[in-house]
């Protein structure tokens, strides 16, 4: 068989089903369409970037109607005037520097729209067009008829301008500036050469450093007393107590020993000091701009709902205008945003985003119907019976677990060190002021400056951010997306791990299937491929990937029963597959099985079961794990794969069934009670109370750039078997951290040798001080990629 | 020897102007996407050469 890559999209296609344009080939009418718009537009240049960049369009009639309404879009926008409008989208397909081109070149394929610009790391498009003579709704249909549809969720509603915070990135410019001013300014002091006319000038330059130094002190270091000033109201000794105390005693004996012109101050020092403590904070924030980690049902909702009248004509409203008694109208592929009774025949809700299950589940009419699915199929109507904020699912967020702040959940490690340190420190300040107040009073004086100066535990600061920010950006690099680098310790602390089971230790992607029944020929598994092709239906995709490739057959009748089956005839073959009820006209009363039952011309042959299918290396991952950790397994299920489970899994492995996303969230508090630190690996929003209850809540996404619940890191499926690896990785970088924390003290040692003995010359200060932070960020961020590439092996 | 008054000043206010300057880049959001800048300034390239190609066609249209 001849395969063909697609020219716009990349894919594989059967040469049966290719279609040849332009001299191109392209594997469905709606790839040749992009590449049409293209090249009418001069736009070819489109595949020249990257090799097949495009994506196949999707069918979205009706599905933007609802920006058809003002006081909607005006919510979306972020800026809005007469003859200009902005708004933000947010496009997941955006993936190369193709799409970048075709997107900030939009002006040209729709008149009034007058700029966009992509900003790449956020998959973000921002444009800028006249209202007057473009609707919002035609750039949303544009951008989807060209493969790059935009994603609009509740999470949009409302936000409008989002205020970017750049507060750091401004301390970090002004703490530089006078950083360097600074030590150019101090060079004549540092080769005191007793000259007359740099003598002369000390005044000038030493009033000049004082000015410089003054913004880097009041406002780059602003954090830190914030920070110190919260710790010490709250009555914990965090690391900025000392940092704050020891910047604030540089300052304040510089400027004494200014005014009194005993020096030249350590203006150098202390401003280096800020600087690159603030570098290392900046280093720490290693960001996924397109990953979220604060997600909740608000990015999984639609923004807008059809809304059937009384007289039968239809509306788009914003969801949250919904009122029980309403009657709504869900499409295909839409999500159903409240709970309601279904007032159509037959639905199939496939409820993948709240349990992790693929599978449809069916619903008659009068059924209760739970928000969170999506239907499959037909337009269903539905009554509602809850709120948006009052539905099953929606009130997991009114949780108390939800409205703390992780930060404040746990103590970091330097905070616990800092615990001892401060208290030390502040034991020899004292101690050797009273020693020298008995020989020379103002010795004493400058001796008790001096070693809270030296002691500032600036390279105790930078160890932990600098061995995180560089952990943090090995494991992104394997897909693995912490949110900060605190995950990385309560990773290294976690000593029972629980695992949900359905998308997180089974994936929905591929699934085991047998075969039980008559064997089925050659020709007529051809047939059945051909059908199975014409249908969208989850498990028809599933078998359709399962069975042999084939040629395609044409399909001269078809019927699609939602909830039943299909029906189809093929060169005389008649076709009956689906559900039992639908081919053998009888109930099967198997509820733990997924099956797919097969008639080929009124005899019946057998049928196809969908298993679970486990992912790659679990038991290995398992079996590692079992040794370090406790480890649970919860499950939404019923106990139908226990058995299955209990091969597979270690002995002793605690399982869990028929629990619901309070439960779980239960079965979490409940082993933190016993003094557990608990990780939670889980997929679904079903999960997302458990994930945020636990010390860790790690989320499993198939695709990273689509969504996963609010948590604490995302690994992408693929890697799921070196969950045991990162782990490994975390207890690492903790011990590189202890160890730099050794050096760092030794450091100290030296600097306080020469401070209590009243020797902290500045230029001393001046070499001790940037030489100890050089150390400790080399040596962590050497130990930390040692041993990450050490770990791999 | 004044000249040191002078010359240190203008060299604090040539500092100060590019700290100001650095300020407004940042303002303007120039910090906040640093790779998509990266990639876009490999297209200008690209689009003269595609312009050259379609010249004659868009000469076509105009007549």
């Amino acid at each position: 068989m001849v395969m063909e890559n697609c020219f716009h999209c990349g894919l594989d296609s059967i040469k049966e089903d290719q279609i040849d344009f332009d001299g191109k080939t392209f594997c469905c009418n709606g790839c040749k369409t992009v590449y049409e718009i293209f090249s009418r537009n001069d736009m070819t240049c489109y595949y020249d970037f990257e090799k097949s960049p495009g994506a196949t369009p999707l069918d979205i009639s009706g599905k933007y109607d609802f920006l058809d309404n003002e006081s909607i879009v005006a919510k979306l926008l972020e800026f809005k005037e007469e003859n200009a409008a902005i708004i933000s989208l947010s496009i997941p397909h955006i993936h190369c520097s193709s799409c970048i081109w075709i997107l900030e070149n939009l002006q040209r394929l729709q008149k009034g729209i007058s700029t966009s610009q992509v900003n790449f790391p956020q998959k973000q498009v921002r444009i800028t067009y006249n209202p007057e003579t473009v609707s919002l709704k035609t750039i949303v249909v544009l951008l989807s008829s060209i493969g790059y549809e935009p994603y609009i969720s509740l999470e949009n509603y409302e936000t409008g301008k989002n205020n970017v915070d750049r507060s750091l990135t401004y301390k970090l410019g002004l703490a530089f500036f006078c950083f360097g001013n600074i030590m150019l300014l101090s060079f004549p002091e540092y080769f005191d050469m007793n000259e007359y006319w740099l003598d002369s000038y000390k005044p000038f330059f030493r009033w000049l450093i004082f000015a410089l130094s003054l913004p880097a002190f009041i406002y780059s270091a602003s954090g830190y007393y914030i920070s110190a000033y919260k710790s010490i109201k709250s009555g914990i000794l965090n690391i900025d107590i000392p940092i704050a105390l020891g910047i604030i005693i540089f300052f304040v004996r510089s400027t004494f020993d200014i005014v009194m012109d005993y020096g030249s101050g350590f203006f150098d020092s202390l401003t280096g000091l800020i600087f690159f403590m603030l570098l290392g904070k900046m280093f720490q924030i290693k960001t996924y701009s397109f990953l979220s980690f604060e997600r909740d049902f608000k990015s999984y909702f639609p923004i807008a709902i059809t809304r059937i009248n009384n007289d039968l004509s239809e509306e788009s409203i914003p969801i949250y205008e919904i009122q029980k008694g309403d009657r709504i109208a869900v499409r295909n592929q839409e999500l159903i945003p409240v709970d309601g009774i279904l007032i159509s025949d037959k639905a199939e809700i496939d409820y993948s985003f709240v349990t992790g299950e693929a599978i449809p589940v069916i619903k008659k009419s009068g059924d209760k119907v739970f928000a969170g699915g999506k239907q499959i199929g037909k337009l269903i109507e539905m009554e509602v019976l809850h709120s948006v904020s009052q539905s099953y699912l929606t009130q997991l967020w009114s949780n108390a677990i939800f409205q703390k702040k992780v930060e404040e959940k746990f103590k970091s490690i330097t905070d616990t060190i800092s615990r001892y340190f401060t208290p030390v420190l502040l034991l020899i300040a004292f101690v050797s002021l009273g020693y020298w107040i008995f020989i020379d009073a103002t010795v004493a004086f400058n001796v008790f400056t001096a070693v809270l100066i030296v002691a500032c535990p600036c390279a105790l600061a930078l160890t932990a951010p600098f061995t995180m920010g560089n952990i943090l950006r090995i494991v992104g690099n394997k897909k693995f997306y912490l949110k900060n680098a605190l995950v990385i310790e309560q990773l290294a602390k976690v000593d029972t791990i629980v695992f949900d089971k359905t998308g997180t230790i089974t994936t929905n992607i591929k699934s085991n299937i047998s075969y039980s029944g008559i064997v089925i020929s050659d020709d007529n598994l051809l047939i059945l491929k051909s059908v199975l092709r014409a249908s969208n239906h989850p498990l028809s995709r599933m078998l359709y990937d399962f069975l042999p490739e084939g040629k395609r057959l044409k399909i001269s009748e078809f019927e699609e029963i939602a909830g039943s089956g299909i029906q189809a005839t093929i060169d005389n073959t008649q076709l009956k597959m689906g559900s039992s009820s639908f081919v053998k006209n009888q109930v099967e009363n198997n509820l733990k099985q997924t099956s797919v039952h097969i008639e080929i011309n009124s005899v019946y042959f057998g049928k196809y079961i969908f298993n679970n299918h486990y992912r790659d290396g679990l038991e290995s991952l398992f079996n590692n794990l079992n040794r370090n950790y406790q480890i649970k397994v919860l499950s939404g299920d019923n106990e139908g794969e226990r058995e299955t489970l209990e091969n597979l899994l270690p002995l002793g492995t605690e399982l869990v069934f028929n629990q619901k996303p309070e439960q779980k969230l239960e079965f979490i508090k409940q082993l933190q009670n016993e003094g557990k630190n608990v990780m939670m690996v889980g997929d679904g929003l079903n999960d997302a109370g458990a994930l945020m209850q636990s010390n860790v809540g790690i989320s499993i996404s198939e695709n990273v750039n689509v969504f996963s619940p609010a948590c604490d890191a995302i690994l992408a499926a693929t890697e799921f078997s070196q969950l045991d690896y990162f782990l490994k990785l975390s207890k690492k970088s903790i011990k590189v951290i202890k160890m730099s924390f050794v050096l760092s003290i030794l450091y100290n040692f030296v600097g306080l040798s020469f401070a209590i003995t009243g020797n902290l010359q500045p230029l001393v200060a001046a070499i001790i001080m940037p030489l100890s932070t050089v150390t400790i960020v080399s040596f962590v961020t050497i130990m930390s990629s040692y041993y990450a590439r050490n770990n791999n092996n | 020897m004044s000249v040191i008054y002078l010359l240190i000043s203008i060299s604090i206010l040539v500092a100060i102007f590019f700290f100001i300057a650095f300020i407004i880049a940042v303002k303007k959001g120039q910090y906040d996407d640093n790779y998509t800048p990266s990639v876009r300034m490999l297209f200008d390239d690209e689009l003269i050469h595609t312009k050259k190609e379609s010249t004659p066609n868009k000469d076509s249209e105009a007549l």
